[in-house]
């Protein structure tokens, strides 16, 4: 087993043998850079809401899918998980419909009616055949406008989301990841799950859901996107008819307190009978809208994002056989969000996979990466980009976020660019402005008697 | 809100971590069929080695993806070698003498693209997701590692470690992942759908370079492979640069069919898994046949109406009605090569009994056989059969994988344009047929996982340290 790290040796075009095919000619030049002709429609209505428009006929499909700007950092601190169970109650009942009507009326076209809280947003979608498409728009438009929080389906789901809470404590993973967002979010919003804890969730009152509702879910706090088989009128009518008389809210405060950064290493270890530890490490992060955006999101590749190019992936798998799965991310929300490395590895391999994640932290801070490590990743972020919207509902869910983020259409020609700009000097210095070898989270979920955590 | 189906992890084993919308793609799959007014048809080939390649010219985005499909899973192994042709998967990325270990991965990233595996009890499949300009690369690496594979015995030995870290994550470490696991041990004594795609331990360490070569001289040749291509291609001018590519590669003996079948279900199996867990799960598996059976559209059918949509038979009366489930579901998947399960399962809610649980499922079973299902319950799940079909379109990578996935079982995809109709011939009456046919306790295994505490470390528990600044 190779212990020194291997030089690259992914052919640059000279190094190819001689292929039976001329395509040598895209591997000799600089990698596809593809930009994306993505140019949808905007307008906003009179009441309010934000409508985006792109038309796509290749299926008779259609996605409606309205973004709310509101989300689980908007919870009162004593009341984590009320935006998620104001979006898990839409889709449970409207003042014309029961939940099960709701469920009835969706189920039978085979569409899809979704909701969902996460921090920054919730969304709210419907996914329909064309012919269906008055249908989604009637049903989505009636959980957004008219949902009727009935007592019973209150308790119902507050009850359910607990049970699936001590559930996910059979997932070594989520316990690892609440554990962390704790700590690197200590006296943040952030800091607690979508969904609250079950200290938070008992104590949210049928009031807490509905004042929360009247609050934040208004027309100007709506980015409705539509994207499929359907015409910029249809579409313009459609939202009039549907979605016209919802009454203008008003503005309200936005929680856009920062968290404040891990200011020393921090530890946590929990017990649980596993063969496996689960091991998170990291600190802050930054925010979606943060300039560096990009050289971080190439640091991170070369570091572990890139699957099997990355540099975590290719030392504790591919060399030291100590994980499945490793990973670097970035979560780069409204507000700095977090960075951190997560893997699991076998009980007796705790401490040397540790050494290792830091060891590649450490060493993209203090060398800059090679040539070939920046193209490579340079390469692939300007070539992928049109994967990440290669579905309908992707291409949806993207487009809402640009706008919600306030990224501009430009986004969809320009990301190639702004990617293609990152230099080596960039990852460097970016290597040592967002990642910090000493001051860190550390969450390991395991066997810990067996693990003897050194760090 | 919609059951959790983690579940369906099980089913498919990869070589990372894959999004997970598109492993439930995978074994959801509600079979599609076509309906003539959407989409381009697969256009099929076959290659003078017996390959067969599937084609489907997809304008919509200037994507593509690019599948090789292998006729071989855990359902070709021999009993002290289960988890080999998950364990071949991993070894397939360590390299041939034209691109040494590391190239592959490394050459479709820098082209934009993306690559990964899977294997399950009947198919092994590589795919490459990339821009369209891009496809001739991920045929050159496919038809190159489809003879050139290099084994070697200190690649074995890391890699073995990282497939039992695997079996760790998936099964050791995961109460419902190692329910899975005994319950199909359980109720297939001698067939190999009896042991785990993964492998067990012990087989995993027995594995030698011989078992990998002579499992890969076996399985891996053109005859025992389907190539399916699907996005901005014109198979007009793709075909040539196949041919040219996977031509060359010369005919491999005819794989030996399995013999080791399973004789019938004589009587209820039923067993306990106790661990630490923190909610009890509940699973039955009903032996049925596959799509070689008439039955199978019925049965398919069937899954709808108990499972599909919150509407659904199981979420009503289970999670909404009686409250005794966080998440309920069943289901069949006809596109298996030898028959399977029909299976159902209930995550218990916290305080409820699963005998309890059990009962619920079994009066659910008891009604349809009683009574047929209604009209109305027929249409819906027919509507959701067509609509997921389009729906699936809107994917080239779901698919690709469908079109795979048909050939590979040996249903051949020309079978999916017959679903349609098959689908919507199916009655009410049909319905309660199979049910009462196939859902007998003579013909299930029922499994139950029971918490139990968990084993009192020997360390001072959950401490929260604060390390030096």
């Amino acid at each position: 087993m190779p212990t020194a790290r291997r030089l690259p040796i992914a052919p640059r075009p000279q190094a190819l043998p001689t292929l039976v095919i001329g395509f040598c000619a895209f591997l000799l030049a600089s990698g596809p850079s593809v930009a994306a002709e993505i140019a949808p429609t905007k307008f906003v209505t009179a009441n309010g809401i934000t409508v985006l428009v792109l038309e796509q006929h290749f299926l008779p499909i259609v996605e409606i899918h309205a973004l709310i700007k509101t989300g689980s950092a908007q919870d009162p601190p004593d009341k984590a998980g009320l935006a998620n169970l104001v979006a898990s109650l839409l889709d449970e009942g409207t003042t014309t419909r029961t939940s099960k009507q709701q469920a009835e009326q969706i189920d039978f076209v085979g569409g899809a009616l979704e909701a969902k809280a996460s921090e920054d947003f919730t969304t709210a979608s419907a996914r329909v055949l064309k012919k269906d498409i008055d249908l989604g728009f009637t049903l989505l438009a009636d959980m957004l406008q008219h949902p009727a929080f009935y007592k019973q389906e209150f308790e119902r789901i507050r009850t359910q989301l607990l049970g699936e809470m001590a559930s996910d404590n059979d997932d070594p993973g989520h316990i690892a990841m609440k554990a962390f967002n704790q700590l690197v979010f200590h006296g943040h919003p952030y800091r607690w799950p979508v969904n609250g804890t079950e200290e938070t969730l008992n104590k949210i009152t049928l009031a807490d859901v509905q004042a929360f509702y009247g609050r934040e879910y208004s027309p100007s706090q709506v980015i409705l996107t539509i994207v499929g088989d359907i015409t910029l009128e249809q579409a313009t009518a459609l939202v009039q008819t549907h979605l016209g008389t919802w009454k203008k809210g008003t503005a309200t405060a936005r929680n856009t307190k920062k968290p404040s950064p891990v200011e020393r290493r921090t530890v946590q270890l929990i017990e649980k009978d596993l063969t496996q530890s689960t091991i998170v490490l990291g600190h802050g992060g930054l925010p979606r809208t943060h300039p560096d955006f990009y050289s971080v999101t190439v640091m991170n590749y070369i570091l572990g994002a890139g699957g099997f190019s990355s540099r975590l992936m290719d030392s504790i798998r591919d060399k030291q056989g100590l994980a499945y799965g490793i990973m670097s991310h970035f979560d780069a929300r409204l507000m700095p969000g977090s960075f951190w490395v997560n893997l699991q590895t076998k009980t007796e391999t705790t401490n040397q996979a540790i050494t290792g994640v830091l060891s590649e932290i450490k060493s993209i801070r203090d060398a800059p990466v090679s040539d070939q490590e920046l193209a490579e990743a340079k390469s692939f972020l300007m070539g992928s980009f049109p994967l990440r919207f290669d579905s309908t509902a992707k291409l949806a869910q993207v487009l809402a976020q640009v706008e919600f983020y306030g990224l501009g259409f430009e986004y969809f020609s320009e990301y190639p660019k702004w990617i293609d700009r990152v230099t080596k000097e960039d990852v460097q210095r970016v290597a040592k402005q967002y990642l910090d070898p000493k001051r860190y989270a550390l969450v390991v979920v395991g066997n810990l008697a067996k693990a003897k955590v050194k760090h | 809100m919609q059951c959790a189906r983690r579940l369906i992890m099980t089913w498919l084993y990869s070589r990372h971590i894959m999004q997970i919308s598109w492993l439930i793609a995978a074994s959801s799959f509600v079979f599609a069929f076509t309906s003539p007014a959407v989409a381009t048809e697969p256009l099929e080939f076959i290659l003078s080695n017996g390959m067969k390649v599937l084609l489907v010219e997809v304008p919509k985005a200037p994507v593509a993806t690019v599948q090789v499909w292998y006729k071989v899973g855990s359902r070709n192994e021999v009993m002290g070698r289960a988890g080999l042709s998950h364990m071949l998967e991993h070894m397939m990325f360590k390299g041939t003498a034209k691109y040494p270990k590391g190239t592959f991965s490394r050459l479709i990233r820098k082209n934009g693209g993306m690559d990964n595996a899977f294997t399950s009890q009947d198919f092994t499949a590589y795919f490459e997701n990339l821009a369209a300009d891009r496809v001739e690369l991920a045929l050159e690496l496919e038809a190159d590692r489809m003879q050139g594979l290099v084994l070697d015995m200190s690649e074995l030995t890391t890699e073995r470690e990282v497939v039992k870290e695997e079996r760790r994550l998936r099964t050791e470490d995961d109460p419902q992942g190692a329910l899975v696991e005994a319950l199909f041990a359980q109720a297939y004594l001698s067939h190999p759908y009896h042991w785990p795609v993964i492998g067990w331990f012990g087989d995993l360490d027995a594995m030698t370079l011989d078992d990998l070569q002579r499992h890969y001289d076996t399985y891996y040749s053109p005859n025992n492979a389907t190539l399916v291509v699907v996005g901005d291609i014109k198979a007009d001018s793709l075909l040539p640069t196949i041919k040219q590519l996977f031509e060359p590669i010369p005919r491999g003996p005819e794989p030996k069919p399995i013999a080791t079948m399973e004789s019938e279900q004589k009587g209820e199996r039923r067993f306990l898994l106790k661990r630490d867990a923190q909610v009890p799960f509940v699973m039955m598996g009903y032996r049925v046949p596959n799509f070689t059976s008439e039955d199978s559209y019925a049965l398919d059918i069937l899954d709808s109406i108990l499972s599909h949509g919150k509407s659904s038979r199981l979420y009503q009366n289970l999670v909404y009605e009686q409250k005794s489930s966080l998440a309920v579901g069943a289901e069949y998947s006809l596109l298996q090569t030898d028959p399977g399960l029909f299976y159902f399962y209930a995550l218990v809610s916290p305080g409820q009994k699963p005998e309890v649980v059990e009962e619920a499922l079994h009066r659910e079973i008891k009604r349809l056989q009683a009574d047929p299902p209604t009209e109305q319950e027929l249409q819906r799940a027919k509507n959701q059969v067509e609509a997921t079909h389009v729906f699936e379109q809107d994917s080239n990578f779901r698919r690709a994988m469908l079109l795979g996935q048909a050939e590979s079982v040996g249903a051949g995809w020309q079978k999916i344009d017959q679903f349609v109709e098959r689908i919507r011939a199916v009655t009410t009456k049909d319905i309660q047929r199979v049910a009462r046919q196939y859902l007998t306790e003579d013909n299930r295994t029922v499994g139950t996982l029971i918490p139990v505490p968990p084993k009192q470390p020997e360390a001072p528990s959950t401490a929260a340290q604060q390390g030096r600044p």
